[in-house]
């Protein structure tokens, strides 16, 4: 029996570049160099150990995002996955949440699946709502937020290290997870498996593939509305010293100057 | 007045102090009404009135505590169709957006996260968020049905004001995904007496330049002498020096204390994005050319090995 494996992707602006927004307000992704988001290719590598697993599986990496979201697809493939859906549509310009949860859940379903599999969160936006709001649509178990994560005999089972304690979770198949930077180092592309990438299948899909009607997404459809965003004032020049034996001390008094001792 | 649904974050009654802080902003919006769930749920009512709560609506059942997110999904949901709130406002931890944000699918509303201060508008509360590694500042909210808004610890500040606090049951009828994810196993985390990471007023932190998890003990001692929380960079945690609980940044906690003392961190954007908003920024690191020094209010340019054990003796000196 095959194990059918979707993984969400997230195409995002290099957090180490200049990120800004652009005049609607949304996240630019023209001006600055985009890359797949780092906390995915946990999503990927996880995915490639389950299926590795697994008797017969296939993985099917899957982004919402512009023409250039292909790389982190491209990316993904060279690391192993078998094949890609790329949504892409005008009118996705300026979705929220809500709304990617819906073109997600509809592309998985179309696509066919067992169990999905997705990042923690996308370093862009950082909600960390996607995984929770998918699973709500597709009417499937959540199991998010996994240190380690395992598949066998048709469940799935997890660690979640919380705040106030650490979960064991388990989970029927079809499911939904999402797994953090704890759930161990992604590997790095080979050559080997650049090269098979290229001729990996990459499919693209619009809203009409999905039935999703423009209104339901992009700026008009969205849920919420950013009224403004200012850049943060830079934080004023504070005082630096070389220490030169002193220096334990020197910052005791700034500290008591401040009224924390 | 319009009614403000709130999620009370407890830990067997005991209301921890960011549930406390929604009390203050949900009072800037409407009169605030508190939704506390799982065992010890209606030990929380003396606690949340005297913050404001007007109302407190408890359920106990043992779902909570056996399935993931869900049951308490649709317990919130009950409490909205009970009261049909203004606004409902959760606190901003891991369970908490993955709880808001399926109501917010489930009664068609938009759903903003991490906000860090709420006020009253003209077409709904408007949040501010901190974004791009708290680079931007943002003011959003929430154009299509009832505003869901999760909040980070420390956006306010937990101001006493006495209000009924009338207790009332809940009735909660479970969906049918409640019983989807079960919860196999519980270790709770051991206490190590030390404020909580992200409700601390002061954060000291250490990082690769700390060079071995015995040493973080110079990073505690100077912690334990200021009452604060310890820290950790991502790079002290992936060696195994310091717990992962304890990270700050992207992938850990974000902290927006008053006071923040870096100590051999070199200050990535990934770090900077959990700790940029602090009051206070202090910094000590032997490379004059580390980024954490563009963020500081002060900052001391030599071995953490001199200048921690130093600070934390004259701390103890000018106690006495
Ligand atoms: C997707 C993603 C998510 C991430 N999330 C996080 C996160 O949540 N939190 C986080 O912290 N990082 C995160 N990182 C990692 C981040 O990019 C940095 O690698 C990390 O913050 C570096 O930690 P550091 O400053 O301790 O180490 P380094 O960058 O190695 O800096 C060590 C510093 O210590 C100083 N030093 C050394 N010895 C001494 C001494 N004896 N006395 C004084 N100073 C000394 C050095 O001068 C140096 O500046 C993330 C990265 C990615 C890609
Ligand atoms: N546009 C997108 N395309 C594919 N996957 C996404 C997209 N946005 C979010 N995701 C997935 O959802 C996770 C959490 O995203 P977020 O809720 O935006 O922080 C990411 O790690 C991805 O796995």
């Amino acid at each position: 029996m095959s194990l059918k494996i979707v993984v969400c992707l997230k195409y995002v602006p290099d957090a180490t570049g200049d990120r800004h927004f652009a005049d609607d307000l949304t996240v630019d992704r023209d001006d600055v160099d985009g890359l797949l988001s780092e906390l995915d290719e946990y999503a990927v590598e996880q995915a490639l150990q389950i299926a590795e697993n697994a008797d017969d599986a296939e993985v099917t990496v899957l982004t919402v995002g512009p023409e250039d979201a292909k790389d982190a697809l491209r990316k993904a493939l060279s690391m192993g996955a078998d094949k890609a859906v790329h949504v892409e549509d005008d009118d996705l310009h300026g979705t929220d949440a809500i709304g990617t949860s819906l073109v997600l859940a509809k592309a998985i379903e179309k696509a066919g699946f067992d169990l999905v599999v997705s990042g923690m969160a996308s370093t862009d936006g950082t909600m960390g709502v996607v995984p929770a709001l998918v699973a709500e649509r597709l009417g499937v178990p959540q199991v998010t937020l996994l240190s380690e994560v395992s598949v066998e005999d048709g469940r799935v089972r997890g660690r979640r290290d919380g705040d106030a304690a650490s979960q064991q979770l388990q989970a029927s198949l079809p499911a939904l997870v999402s797994v953090t930077d704890q759930s161990g180092e992604a590997r790095y592309p080979s050559f080997k498996g650049i090269m098979a990438a290229k001729k990996k299948p990459v499919e693209s899909w619009d809203l009409s593939d999905l039935d999703i009607e423009a209104e339901e997404v992009g700026l008009e459809g969205a849920f919420t509305k950013v009224e403004a965003a200012n850049e943060r004032p830079a934080r004023t020049a504070g005082s630096i010293v070389k220490d030169e034996g002193e220096g334990g001390k020197q910052l005791a008094e700034f500290l008591a100057s401040q009224k924390f001792i | 007045m319009a009614e403000v649904l709130i999620y009370v974050d407890h830990v067997d009654g005991a209301v921890r102090k960011p549930t406390l802080e929604l009390l203050t902003l949900a009072r800037r919006i409407g009169e605030p009404v508190a939704v506390a769930l799982g065992n010890g749920a209606a030990y929380t009512a003396d606690t949340l009135a005297e913050y404001g709560a007007v109302k407190v609506l408890t359920h106990d059942a043992s779902e909570y505590a056996e399935y993931l997110v869900v049951p308490r999904v649709d317990a919130l949901q009950a409490a909205h169709e009970a009261v049909s709130p203004a606004a409902v406002l959760v606190p901003s931890s891991a369970e908490g957006k993955e709880i808001a944000a399926r109501l917010a699918l489930r009664i068609g509303s938009g759903i903003i996260t991490d906000a860090v201060d709420l006020e009253a508008g003209d077409e709904g509360p408007v949040a501010t968020q901190s974004v791009f590694a708290a680079s931007f500042t943002t003011k959003s909210r929430v154009s299509k049905g009832i505003p869901v808004i999760t909040i980070k610890p420390n956006s306010a500040a937990v101001e006493a004001a006495p209000a009924a606090g009338v207790v009332e049951a809940l009735s909660v009828t479970f969906s049918d995904q409640v019983t989807g994810t079960k919860i196999t196993g519980r270790t709770p985390r051991e206490s190590t007496g030390r404020p909580e990471l992200t409700e601390a007023a002061i954060v000291v932190s250490g990082g690769r330049g700390v060079n071995g998890a015995e040493n973080f003990s110079i990073i505690e001692a100077l912690a334990d002498q200021l009452g604060a929380a310890v820290g950790a960079s991502r790079a002290a945690v992936d060696v195994g020096w310091y717990p992962h609980t304890n990270q700050v940044g992207q992938t850990g906690k974000s902290v927006s204390p008053q006071l923040y003392i870096a100590n051999g961190i070199s200050g990535a954007i990934q770090h900077r994005a959990g700790m940029q908003t602090s009051k206070t920024i202090v910094a000590v690191n032997k490379d004059a050319e580390a980024p954490i020094f563009e963020l500081v209010d002060y900052g001391v340019v030599g071995d953490l090995f001199d200048v921690v054990p130093q600070l934390t003796e004259e701390i103890k000196a000018r106690k006495k």
